[in-house]
């Protein structure tokens, strides 16, 4: 017998009560949004929760959003930057900055060296100040939104702001790897005290673009 | 389990031991009462946590009473996906599988997401006897594994140290791992990250093969999720070409929509955040079947059973199997807090591992055998657990098991003593009486095994009549 | 009004003054108390230790001893955590062992009937003002099985805020186990002195006069302690502080 056949024959002869309880349906009774359906309050909360957790937020509209990119580059001295495919080029229009677009060949060695990566997303939780990425246009391989110091992403009100977690899943692929994101990289192994800035980007920028 | 804790003394000779230590007790009771008040503030900040814990309870025990339908789904679903799936009946077995995983792709070092899993099967030493590193990522196991010590907390495996202790294992270790800690380390938990963040990004950036558990599995996709803060996970899931997960058959959950009542509770559960920092979800090797360059090109699942399969047949300790691992029943455990993980004997401490340990290795051995009567059955576990596990349910019927298999000789001649003067209102009313009586003889401090309770406290005074006399002359 | 007291074994054979200060409080409420002589122990030392079917004649005895009373009262939270959760389980497993279903009857006829003496006062009877005075400061420890099994929540405090004379001062990590635990104190006695001490660190610390419990297994616990220590703070029952009048004063006894 393989352990696959052993395993699944301990499972069955495990579940074989004299007397089985009936089964009840799982409840779902929990709420699908804890948030009022208001698009600029959700922006709000979203601001909040991302700020909370240091992420540094800042806002715009389309018409601003190339020189409010350029803006933040320069402020932080970037003058390399990954660019995941399908990133709008009139997006980094503004920037004076040297773009390193991935074909699908940047090493990670490579990505260690650049200053920023400027990403859009697939969706963000106001409710938990997450965004999340699925590797769509914009977007790009895992590796990019991981292995440099500075990550920028652009999140665009209010399409792309959902107020919950529950609200979020059914309009996520789960065939697509996704990495959901609330704020910088943290630990808190030292005294159960949290420290902002371990192995991912230690600096999380989110520009919410409203419009 | 393995064999890593056999040999450990009795839970109450090694908390006795840990509550000498005074700088340990101070690490504990102020890390786990940091943790504590911060998990109340964001429990409390949802109004329909009770709906959300009956629902991952309700989850949890439905995919258990299908657990053979569901892990075939799973495998199926992982397959389809271009991953392959590896069944291991124990902890020898999943060592052999990751080890020869391992020597297929060449390679003689692997990086390691922080997983219960593998600490349980003791995978790390495994792989050394096959010439195999295996690099710890998680800054605590880091801590843990450059100090040579044993972790104690599930999700703070170095809780034990504060960070002075961390500053000097850093300086004095990391040098014979890999790059050495800076020469003016100081010790502030900013500055310890940050040189754990330059030890292990040469790691990261070389390493071709990655081994992980998973928190949870999605039958109907499978999806496996990985909860963490650091992006040390992301590291290891997303830069290596071949990724190894070591999963329990438990962490299976049947659909992508049930992650919406585990995302929200194992969060503010765990680390008393609305959400953890960085959540990687993957499914197989992607829709290009790893041919996009996004993530490894090769992945492999071993379900692991490992003792798992005896607690489900366990129609009262099955529950313990619905844990999330959230380690929110150590963090308001005040036994925990007092004799600290290590005296658990297991790499599951506290009230959790006070009833998965037993179930898993079973009640041989005299440290698993006392595991069940750590625990003053106080509640507090039960009350914070996000799956509702009755922790204190679980450890009075596990106790029941070690009295069936002969407990202490002393005890049972106790018991069947009290169960016949309760049983004889008579004869219990003419040994009060007699108590009362003889009360100005009783000592106040006791030999043998009454030296338990008058080590600390004295013997309580015998009043001169029991209420039953009094309510005869007065009442009746 | 006529109910049945629970006076439990604890109480009987080492802190009778709890149970006679329940009867005075009864009866001066207007109640009618009896004392079914068939009682004895709940169990619990035994089923906490892992004897369940030794608790199985226990349950069929307290079950008898309370036949035919509509509100069984008793002083300890602990004893009604155990009639309550643990009963209706002892009965359903002698059922699933194929050993009938009468001791599960018996249990779940007697589990609802069975009241925690500040339940019975605020909820049956719906008091908060039961014309006591006690001329102390006070501070609360409520036990485990209050707080986490029955959910007594806000009941005790209130009943203490309402005695006339008395200051009631908060108790710094008041939902913290003594560490009693039963057979616990003694299988890890270590564990259990720890909790002891640090429980009654934050007890002195209030500065007052009285440690006021609902549950005499954990004031044994802390009173023994306080006693070796030679601490003047005094353990006493809640129960003994509402008996109290300005007419019959508590005493010590």
């Amino acid at each position: 017998m393989t352990s696959r056949e052993s395993i699944l024959a301990r499972i069955r002869a495990a579940l074989a009560d004299p007397a089985p309880a009936p089964e009840q349906p799982i409840p779902r009774d929990y709420l699908r949004t804890h948030s009022p359906d208001d698009p600029a309050a959700l922006l709000d909360l979203l601001h909040h929760n991302l700020a909370d957790y240091r992420a540094r937020v800042h806002r715009c509209t389309e018409a601003e959003l190339p020189g409010a990119l350029a803006g933040l580059l320069a402020e932080r001295g970037s003058r390399t930057v990954a660019v995941p495919p399908g990133l709008p080029p009139a997006w980094l229009g503004a920037a004076a900055v040297t773009a390193v677009p991935d074909d699908g060949t940047l090493t990670a060695a490579r990505l260690d060296t650049v200053d920023s990566v400027v990403t859009g997303c697939a969706l963000a939780i106001a409710e938990t100040g997450t965004i999340m990425l699925d590797g769509g246009p914009g977007q790009g391989r895992r590796l990019l939104s991981l292995v440099p110091d500075h990550h920028l992403c652009v999140v665009r009100a209010p399409g792309q702001v959902v107020a919950s977690v529950p609200l979020a899943l059914p309009r996520l692929d789960p065939a697509r790897p996704q990495t959901w994101i609330s704020g910088p990289s943290a630990t808190s192994d030292i005294e159960l005290d949290r420290v902002e800035g371990v192995h991912g980007p230690r600096t999380l920028e989110v520009l919410l673009v409203e419009g | 389990m393995t064999g890593t804790f056999l040999g450990m003394p009795a839970f109450p000779q090694a908390a006795a031991a840990a509550l000498r230590d005074g700088r340990l007790r101070a690490n504990l009771r102020h890390a786990t009462h940091t943790i504590r008040d911060k998990r109340a503030r964001a429990v409390a900040e949802l109004d329909d946590w009770a709906e959300l814990r009956a629902a991952g309870k309700a989850i949890k025990d439905h995919t258990l009473r299908h657990l053979d339908r569901y892990l075939v789904q799973l495998e199926e679903a992982v397959a389809a996906a271009g991953g392959a799936v590896h069944w291991a009946a124990d902890a020898e077995e999943a060592n052999r599988i990751v080890a020869d995983l391992v020597h297929a792709t060449g390679e003689t070092e692997v990086v390691k997401v922080k997983s219960m899993a593998t600490q349980e099967i003791g995978l790390n030493e495994a792989l050394a006897a096959e010439g195999i590193t295996a690099y710890e990522t998680d800054l605590a196991e880091l801590i843990v594994q450059l100090g040579d010590d044993r972790p104690s907390h599930i999700l703070v495996p170095a809780i034990h140290r504060n960070r002075a202790e961390i500053r000097e294992i850093f300086a004095e270790r990391m040098a014979a791992w890999g790059r050495p800690a800076p020469a003016d380390l100081t010790d502030s938990p900013a500055e310890l990250a940050e040189a754990a963040r330059l030890h292990l990004r040469e790691k990261f950036l070389r390493a071709r093969v990655a081994v992980s558990g998973a928190n949870f599995m999605v039958a109907e996709t499978g999806t496996l999720v990985v909860v963490e803060s650091e992006g040390n996970g992301r590291m290891c899931l997303t830069l290596p070409r071949t990724l190894i997960s070591v999963v329990g058959i438990e962490k299976v959950v049947p659909t992508w929509r049930d992650l919406e009542v585990f995302l929200q509770l194992l969060p503010r559960s765990s680390t008393a955040e609305r959400m953890n920092p960085y959540t990687s979800l993957w499914t197989g090797l992607g829709p290009s079947k790893g041919a996009d360059g996004d993530g490894p090109s090769a992945f492999h699942l071993v379900l692991l059973d490992n003792g798992r399969t005896a607690a489900l047949a366990d129609q009262v300790g099955r529950q313990a199997l619905r844990c999330i691992r959230c380690s929110a029943c150590l963090n308001v455990c005040p036994v925990y807090e007092r004799a600290g993980g290590h005296a658990y004997g297991s790499v599951y401490p506290g009230p959790i591992g006070a009833i998965l340990t037993p179930q898993l290795r079973g009640i041989t051995s005299p440290v698993d055998a006392s595991l069940p009567y750590a625990s003053s059955l106080c509640g507090a576990c039960y009350e914070v657990c996000p799956v509702a596990i009755d922790i204190p349910e679980v450890l009075v019927h596990l106790r029941e098991r070690v009295a069936e298999q002969g407990g202490h000789p002393l005890e049972r001649a106790a018991i069947a003593a009290a169960g016949y003067l309760f049983d004889h209102p008579a004869a219990l009313a003419a040994a009060e009486r007699l108590a009362g009586r003889t009360r100005a003889l009783h000592p106040r401090r006791l030999p043998g095994p009454g030296r338990a309770w008058t080590d600390t406290r004295d013997l309580p005074q015998v009043p001169a009549e029991p209420f039953r006399d009094w309510w005869r002359r007065n009442r009746s | 009004m006529r109910v049945a007291l629970f006076a439990t074994c604890v109480n009987d054979a080492l802190f009778p003054a709890t149970a006679v200060a329940t009867v005075r409080l009864l009866e001066r409420l207007g109640v009618d108390v009896d004392f079914p002589a068939g009682q004895t122990c709940c169990g619990q030392p035994q089923y906490n230790t892992g004897y369940r079917q030794a608790c199985e004649p226990l349950v069929r005895r307290t079950a008898r001893a309370f036949a035919g009373y509509e509100h069984v009262v008793t002083p300890s939270g602990s004893c009604v955590a155990m009639v309550r959760d643990n009963y209706p389980r002892i009965g359903a497993r002698a059922a699933a062992d194929g050993r009938g279903t009468e001791l599960a009857e018996a249990a779940d006829a007697l589990a609802p009937r069975v009241h925690e003496l500040t339940e019975f006062l605020t909820d049956v009877l719906g008091v908060e003002d039961v014309g006591a005075y006690f001329p102390h400061t006070v501070t609360y420890h409520p036990s485990c099985h209050g707080l986490r099994v029955l959910g007594l929540g806000e009941r005790p405090l209130r009943l203490l805020r309402a005695v006339r004379g008395l200051e009631l001062v908060e108790l710094p990590g008041a939902e913290e186990c003594c560490g009693f635990g039963g057979t616990f104190a003694v299988k890890n006695a270590a564990v259990s002195a720890a909790m002891a001490e640090d429980k009654l660190a934050h007890a002195l610390g209030t500065g007052a006069d009285v440690l006021c419990g609902a549950d005499n297994s954990c004031l044994l616990h802390l009173g023994a302690t306080l006693h070796r220590r030679g601490e003047a703070l005094r353990p006493l029952h809640l129960a003994e502080i509402l008996a109290s009048t300005e007419q019959h004063p508590w005493r010590p006894s």
